[in-house]
């Protein structure tokens, strides 16, 4: 079978891809580009196309499925009635999936599914690595306040430490807040030392 | 305590009620909480709205009636309790073309640029290209129906494809079209590129037509029926706020947000003024009613628009006239919610549910249940009307 991934993240594609890899007799192709998409598809011909649900394509793609005399077989979003959960669940994961007329109905599912999993998984790591992000930046703002008052005031690291902690603990803030708020203030009184 | 209702929508100016009755607290005052899903292509919009991700969406007023009636995928009823506006979009073609069919500049008049359109596509290296943003919008249906009413066949003298509302610079400068139908602020986008001219708006095609909707899954609106009412009325109170010229440009300042409509404010207020630049560099051309948001009730849902939207859909996308289908179609507008929730409210209601669309030539007096009602012209530019009574009749008289 013949799988288009198209997903204007390259990543999230790659990740999609990769998943597709250990299925038998599975051939895919991944298009990111808006350009030549629907050249690109017919070129291609693909039995199942994974779309990303906010990609900007979608209507044209369905326009192109609709009205394309190029395509051997009509395809369509995959809208078998009793499949509504499964639609569900990729419309949560941010999927969609366009099958070709007559495809084997038991090897979609499994198809659909492992797509899901993967687009949340994507959601999953992209949440990881914005909180890991968070967490450098609110590190280094720590750090940098440690210093001001070390300096300003001539304590050493430990002691700079524990006065933001207890300053955090009266006003029931988080230490990384209560640094940031030594930073700006430090900015707006144009410290610059 | 606050009831939150989620709306879908597409980055639009004519999604403009809804966001300001946020923005500007009317719905706060009537208990609702707005929150908004931005998505870039309808077919999201509508997966979102009918997989739950939203409660109520901006949408085209022909694809609530296709979802309805089971067109390229299973049935889904929808119920449209308000009209979001009527028109909106402009009609804008490469500056080749529009020195062929517009030489003088301007904004032309439906028939002469239809004439000369037509002289054109013989001349034309190819047939020429015209991009819609959906095969179930009113863009479609009125590039259609003004190219037949000029002896162009829309299905054998052009070519008519699809194009996402925030690429029709890119595609009209990219060459991969001759033209354009879409809505603002996109012409002017393209205009401000130097990609393209407008020609014409298609408010000088059918003088009312019917543009965006807000639809509703109709399992959904009986379960909120309380909260959509209440959305009624805050959206009435933001089309009055929109139309005022004291507010266009905080209107357009908000709008023009990123998580709205994500654009220059100086091109939203185009839309909103009724003013629009027609090419780049040029004088501001002021086309009144270019949009129409609030007066004459145009937020009620005329029985007799969603008729006029079926015959389009029969006349053009080969569905075959079928009264059944027809009286699904037409109940996909829901006048009695409208009426229901205005109902001993500051905003006249129209006594009949449906009219003759088009047969409006001066200015008329109509019976209202509540208020008073006076309504303008609403011609088709060549002069047809349609009365829903006699669709079949009026779909066999179509060129």
């Amino acid at each position: 079978m013949r799988i288009a991934i198209v997903d204007e993240s390259a990543a999230r594609a790659a990740i999609i891809q990769e998943g597709l890899v250990d299925i038998d007799d599975c051939e895919t192709v991944v298009i990111t580009d808006r350009k030549g998409l629907i050249a690109a598809i017919a070129a291609f011909g693909p039995d199942i196309v994974l779309m990303d649900l906010g990609n900007p394509s979608r209507d044209v793609l369905e326009e192109y499925f609709v009205v394309s005399r190029a395509l051997a077989k009509p395809i369509a979003m995959f809208v078998d009635e009793s499949d509504e959960e499964s639609i569900a669940a990729s419309v949560d994961a941010g999927v969609s999936a366009y099958v070709v007329d007559g495809f084997a109905k038991n090897r979609i599912k499994p198809l659909l599914d492992l797509a899901v999993r993967r687009f949340n998984a994507f959601s999953r790591l992209e949440n990881d690595l914005a909180e890991a992000r968070g967490q450098l930046a609110e590190r280094t703002n720590i750090d940098k306040a440690k210093r001001l008052l070390m300096n300003s005031r001539g304590l050493t690291e430990p002691e700079a430490y524990k006065e933001m902690r207890s300053q955090a603990m009266r006003s029931s803030k988080r230490i990384a807040d209560v640094a940031e708020a030594l930073l700006m203030a430090e900015e707006m009184l144009g410290g610059g030392r | 305590m606050s009831e939150r209702l989620k709306i879908g929508f597409l980055p639009l100016v004519d999604a403009a009620l809804p966001i300001l009755a946020q923005e500007h607290g009317f719905a706060a005052e009537q208990g609702l909480t707005l929150e908004f899903v931005r998505d870039l292509s309808w077919a999201t919009v509508l997966d979102r709205l009918l997989y739950g991700h939203s409660d109520a969406a901006h949408m085209l007023a022909p694809l609530a009636i296709a979802t309805t009636l089971g067109i390229g995928r299973p049935a889904r009823a929808l119920s449209v309790p308000f009209v979001l506006g009527l028109n909106g979009n402009a009609i804008t073609v490469s500056n080749a073309l529009a020195d062929r069919i517009q030489p003088e500049g301007g904004l032309g008049n439906a028939v002469d640029v239809g004439a000369r359109l037509k002289a054109a596509i013989s001349e034309h290296g190819r047939k020429p290209r015209f991009g819609v943003v959906h095969r179930h919008s009113s863009h479609n249906y009125m590039l259609r129906y003004w190219l037949a009413a000029c002896g162009v066949q829309p299905e054998r003298d052009v070519d008519i494809v699809t194009v996402a509302p925030p690429f029709a610079a890119d595609a009209l400068e990219a060459g991969e079209i001759d033209g354009i139908c879409v809505g603002e602020p996109w012409s002017s986008v393209a205009v401000e590129r130097g990609a393209g001219r407008i020609v014409l708006t298609t408010a000088q095609i059918w003088r009312r037509g019917v543009e965006k909707v807000l639809a509703v899954p109709t399992a959904r609106l009986e379960e909120k029926r309380g909260a959509i009412e209440r959305l009624i009325i805050a959206m009435r109170k933001a089309g009055e706020h929109f139309v005022d010229p004291a507010n266009w440009d905080t209107n357009a300042a908000i709008l023009a947000r990123p998580e709205y409509v994500g654009a220059d404010p100086a091109l939203i207020l185009r839309a909103i003024s009724d003013r629009l630049r027609l090419v780049r560099g040029g004088e501001l051309v002021h086309f009144p009613d270019f949009m129409f948001q609030y007066r004459e009730a145009a937020n009620f849902p005329w029985v007799s628009q969603a008729a006029w939207l079926y015959a389009q859909m029969v006349r053009w996308e080969g569905q075959g006239f079928d009264p059944d289908a027809a009286r699904a179609a037409m109940g996909v507008f829901r006048p009695d919610v409208y009426r229901a929730a205005l109902t001993g409210r500051n905003s006249p209601l129209p006594g009949a549910s449906s009219k003759v669309e088009g047969g409006i030539g001066v200015p008329l007096g109509v019976g209202a249940a509540q208020g008073r009602l006076v309504m303008s012209p609403d011609r088709f530019f060549d002069g047809k009307t349609f009365d829903p009574e006699r669709l079949e009749e009026y779909l066999a008289s179509l060129p």
